[in-house]
């Protein structure tokens, strides 16, 4: 049975939407275990939202029109990905719109306005926060993009995608510059996602949170999609992931059948992933602020080196 | 022959990361890590090339590359290290990330300096030859950059890493009693600066090369 092209993109950000939470639970849950802890279970993540969207909200008396509006924008960008990110299948409609380059940049777009949200309360942890982030951000956006450049010549084109199809129909097996696209696109993500040795997503210690001191002001409904969109981020950079360097699996058509197995692989894909970031995050210690430019400046190197060995080598 | 190009080619990359991450390394321990897995990587690709060019004297040099660089060199320099209680570098003189930098303009360098020689080529190793000369390069920054004698040889080793991964890509390989004769001088050579180290540290009670600024007459 063949699937409309829209559907599939519904089915998608249904996807999306739903496996974002249980994904942040599998790696909450993973964590948990390897630390020694008792977990809080695969759903927790939907009982925090829930609980958080019937809660209200606490708005300061000065926040502006940006405060109330920055959740809805990041959560609306999270979707949007979704929707260019081929997850299940690489016949999107909407793929069309963005490729790579602009799905970078709707990346950045939700964070300038999450700093700007940081700001504008005016709290000391806010700025601090805002800050520190746009810091990061400087850092790793050259790289990222760096990272996606080289994926881009292997693939010859900047549509993920097309990208995606390319390496499906894959030639070569030993491509040097994948190889460090794909090392400097790891580090990026994990400075992207706010994963441990840049910042800690469970911390809430004032000198060392950079994401979570951002959105410290958020309560009710605005801090639920806030939290959920974080989740989708997350998500969505494993997928990215899988969709530019390991890719087999995902459907090139709009077969049922194939869409169902492109699911399933997902699934498996997704769990393995989790399983290394939290080797990373349990084998590493965060790292001092000033030491995230040698972090992120490796990450622009490796970037740099698969662009150059993609000249040099192949 | 297309595969193991590709392997080759892959190698190389390797061959480059760790030349990086020697150039980016501060612990010392970590630092004799990366040249021994350097080593590794060129005798691997040695080999290689030896099995695609049906060379058979490429194989012995692969196993001398394995024994001396893999497994000799890094214990001499793992028994000096424990011996003399180095186990962090002091300070670079430039920056990290500006290292960075400078070692990926000498990789862009290095591939405009052999374009002439990788258009007249015909082996297939040849597109190798700027990642060789990078190689050269990066451990001539590395002496340059570090003040710490033990990783100035490590720069001076992974240099002669370099040099025998550029014959071995340009040329299949120098004549054997060429390589044989540069393999002892090395091996020798890290027998003598293992002696100067504990020399020089007795006497300065530090491997700085700065320090040694204090052997000029004072004026």
């Amino acid at each position: 049975m063949k699937l409309y092209p829209f559907v599939i993109e519904i089915l998608q950000i249904l996807v999306l939407l739903a496996i974002a939470p249980v994904f942040a639970g599998w790696v909450k849950m993973l964590k948990c275990w390897s630390q020694g802890r008792s977990s809080p279970g695969l759903f927790q993540p939907y009982r925090d939202i829930r609980k958080l969207f019937s809660k209200d909200v606490v708005l300061a008396e000065n926040a502006s029109w940006i405060f109330r509006f920055t959740p809805y924008l990041v959560f609306g960008v999270a979707l949007l990905a979704g929707c260019i990110i081929p997850i299940l299948s690489t016949d999107l409609p909407l793929a069309a719109t963005a490729d790579v380059i602009v799905l970078v940049s709707l990346f950045a777009i939700a964070r300038f306005f999450t700093a700007l949200a940081g700001m504008d309360i005016g709290t000391a942890f806010g700025g601090m926060g805002s800050s520190r982030e746009m810091t990061i951000a400087s850092l790793a956006e050259p790289a990222m993009l760096m990272a996606i450049f080289t994926m881009s010549l292997a693939g010859g084109t900047t549509s993920l995608s097309q990208m995606t199809q390319v390496i499906l129909s894959g030639q070569s097996v030993f491509r040097p510059s994948m190889a460090f696209a794909f090392l400097a696109f790891l580090l990026v993500a994990i400075a992207e996602t706010g994963r441990i040795p840049v910042d800690n997503p469970a911390t809430h210690l004032e000198l060392t949170m950079i994401h979570e001191a951002m959105i410290l002001e958020y309560s009710g409904r605005y801090l639920a999609l806030v939290e959920w969109a974080g989740m989708m981020k997350l998500f969505l950079f494993f997928t990215l992931g899988i969709a530019a360097f390991f890719p087999w699996g995902i459907a090139a058509s709009g077969d049922l059948y194939a869409v169902f197995s492109a699911f399933f692989f997902m699934g498996l894909k997704l769990g393995i992933e989790a399983v290394f970031l939290v080797l990373i995050e349990t084998g590493l210690a965060k790292m001092r602020l000033f030491r995230l430019t040698e972090f992120l400046g490796s990450a622009f190197l490796l970037a740099t080196l698969g662009m150059l060995s993609y000249f040099i080598l192949e | 022959m297309q595969i193991a190009a590709q392997i080759i080619g892959f190698l190389a990359a390797l061959v480059l990361l760790t030349a990086f991450g020697m150039l980016v390394q501060r612990r010392m321990t970590a630092l004799i890590h990366l040249f021994a897995w350097q080593g590794l990587f060129l005798s691997i690709s040695t080999a290689v090339v030896g099995f695609m060019a049906g060379q058979r004297h490429l194989y012995i040099s692969s196993l001398l590359t394995l024994s001396l660089k893999v497994i000799l060199l890094p214990y001499i320099l793992h028994v000096l290290v424990r011996r003399l209680r180095i186990h962090r570098e002091i300070e670079t003189v430039v920056n990290v990330p500006l290292t960075m930098l400078i070692g990926v303009a000498l990789v862009i360098f290095s591939y405009h300096l052999t374009a002439p020689v990788r258009e007249l080529s015909t082996l297939v190793t040849r597109s190798v030859l700027p990642i060789a000369l990078a190689t050269v390069l990066i451990g001539l920054l590395m002496m340059i950059t570090r003040r710490h004698a033990v990783t100035q040889i490590i720069g001076f080793l992974a240099m002669e890493n370099g040099l025998f991964f550029a014959a071995t890509s340009a040329t299949y390989g120098m004549p054997l009693v060429v390589e044989l004769g540069v393999a002892l001088d090395v091996l020798i050579a890290a027998f003598i600066f293992g002696i100067f180290f504990f020399h020089i540290h007795t006497s300065f009670d530090s491997l700085n090369v700065e320090q040694m600024a204090r052997l000029k007459e004072g004026d």
